[in-house]
């Protein structure tokens, strides 16, 4: 696992998506270029996992064009592309599969002992054997991020996959994400509702709103990320524009919906 | 209540009452307070087991029994485990298939036996065909049911591995339905037992209710009796062979594994 490769670029030119007369996604452009780290945040029902879902090939555009390197995602309608993994909220591992059998699902060679590698990148290896009704929740979701990354994708897609767990969990996880994320060089594209987290690994942050990409900020912090004042400073800027607040004005009649 | 509590505790407790019944069976018959025209005492009924075991009739008639309940069970079960796969994989089969088979389904199999006869006489393939008819709804309705509450997040997830025919198959539908096609094998199996118990007692030359029928004829009530606990002994041998394949198959899952 320790090759270097280099991760896939993204193009997505005016891309909607429309469930029926709900129209979710109303024309995202949006270039990603390769190996960047990029999160997408926004209110719950903004259309953020839809974008996620066309990157997969789990929904197909209603317009617009997604391109993968140049190459349609359209041209795949089967489902996902095979350098391309996705990462869910709940693990989702097969519960009759071992943790080791589990990452074997991951890998076209089902080589067992590349699956065994893979849980020591996570720091699992002693648990190969065990079934994942036995694991926690945090261990559960190495086992999950070990199974999406032992086929070397190009492309990770997170769908809020720490949305679930613990707040010592969650700080190991994206510990862990960031690391994996360096050594291996894959485009990352991670869906949250916490906008810390977001500032937290990634290297551009994007706010969607309606359907539309909102905001678009570059962090311009060093890795790995303290929570200084820079850090404070990139939270606040998505944080107040998510809220709708003038700077320095507390809102007192705008209703909070915002969870972190 | 003291020593009732402690002697509750002992590992022989579920037997006491059994125990106590034949004892007290055997007393009321050996006294003339039982006719042992109504019922023979235990001991007689020990005793022509013992003698059909010296003689080794018992042996061929519970293999032919056995044999039928066998090859009913296959034949029946596989057939519907096949439609009950493909039911619950395909929304369109399930369209054409199902209302027919759920009218089939309430008709009373045993209601067939005179057409059953008719068709096949009353050899081996009638009894055969009611065998498998009588264990076929279980295990395809279970399957069905299994299958569809498969976890549609497995099925996403299977998606994005590119999991698809066989390997989807073999990964995600064949386990995710198991326990639920287990609890339909255990239900057959008690139907595959009552419906031989049924075709072998109306017609049959050989098996455990031939035996009971022929019996009958000659008032041998402690063979009759004998033939009943046989039927319950194989009952509950092929429940707790299912029961242990479902501890088996199913030992990923925290509600089935006793450590």
């Amino acid at each position: 696992m320790s090759t270097h490769r280099i991760g896939a670029r993204l193009h997505i030119q005016s891309a909607r998506k429309s469930f029926g007369e709900q129209e979710v996604l109303r024309g995202i452009d949006l270039t990603i270029p390769a190996g960047q780290f990029v999160a997408i945040v926004g209110r719950s029902g903004c259309g953020k996992s839809t974008l996620l879902r066309l990157l997969a090939g789990l929904e197909q555009p209603t317009g617009g064009e997604l391109t993968l390197d140049g190459d349609s995602l359209g041209g795949h309608p089967n489902g996902t592309r095979n350098d391309t993994r996705m990462l869910f909220q709940d693990a989702r591992l097969l519960p009759w599969r071992t943790a080791a059998d589990n990452v074997q699902v991951g890998l076209r060679t089902r080589s067992r002992e590349r699956a065994i590698e893979a849980l020591a990148e996570v720091g699992l290896a002693e648990r190969a054997d065990a079934w994942p009704g036995v694991l926690s929740g945090g261990q559960r979701q190495r086992v999950a991020l070990a199974r999406a990354l032992v086929g070397e994708p190009r492309l990770l897609l997170l769908d809020e996959p720490l949305g679930a767990l613990d707040a010592l969990t969650r700080i190991e996880m994206q510990q862990l994400i960031e690391r994996l994320w360096e050594e291996q060089g894959f485009t990352a594209v991670l869906v949250t509702h916490d906008v810390s987290e977001a500032v937290a690994l990634a290297d551009r942050v994007i706010l969607i709103e309606n359907g539309r990409i909102a905001l678009d900020v570059d962090i311009a912090l060093d890795r790995p990320r303290e929570r200084d004042s820079g850090f404070i400073h990139f939270e606040k800027l998505i944080l107040d524009r998510i809220l709708e607040r003038e700077p320095a004005e507390a809102p007192r009649d705008r209703k909070l919906s915002y969870s972190i | 209540m003291k020593p009732f509590r402690k002697l509750a505790d002992n590992r022989y407790a579920p037997f006491y009452l059994p125990v106590l019944v034949l004892v007290l069976w055997q007393l009321l018959g050996q006294y003339g307070y039982i006719s042992t025209r109504t019922l023979p005492t235990p001991l007689r009924v020990a005793e022509a087991g013992i003698a059909l075991t010296r003689s080794g009739d018992i042996f061929r008639y519970v293999y032919d029994s056995t044999l039928r309940a066998g090859i009913g069970l296959a034949v029946g079960g596989g057939i519907g485990f096949l439609l009950g796969v493909v039911n619950g994989l395909s929304r369109i089969a399930n369209r054409y298939l199902d209302s027919s088979l759920q009218m089939i389904r309430n008709v009373p199999h045993l209601a067939l036996i005179p057409l059953v006869i008719l068709w096949f006489g009353i050899g081996e393939t009638a009894k055969i065909f009611l065998v498998a008819l009588g264990v076929f709804f279980p295990i395809y309705m279970n399957t069905v049911h299994g299958i569809r509450s498969i976890d549609p997040g497995l099925v996403e997830m299977a998606r994005v591995y590119g999991l698809r025919g066989f390997a989807f198959y073999r990964e995600v539908v064949l386990p995710g339905a198991l326990s639920s096609i287990l609890v339909g094998v255990r239900y057959a199996l008690g139907f595959m037992w009552l419906t031989l118990i049924v075709a072998e007692t109306i017609s049959a030359d050989s098996g455990i209710g031939y035996m009971a029928m022929n019996a009958r004829e000659f008032m041998r009530l402690d063979i009759v009796v004998f033939a009943i606990l046989l039927y319950a002994v194989l009952g509950k041998l092929s429940d707790t062979a299912a029961k242990l394949l479902e501890r088996r198959l199913l030992r990923w899952n925290p509600n089935y594994s006793k450590v």
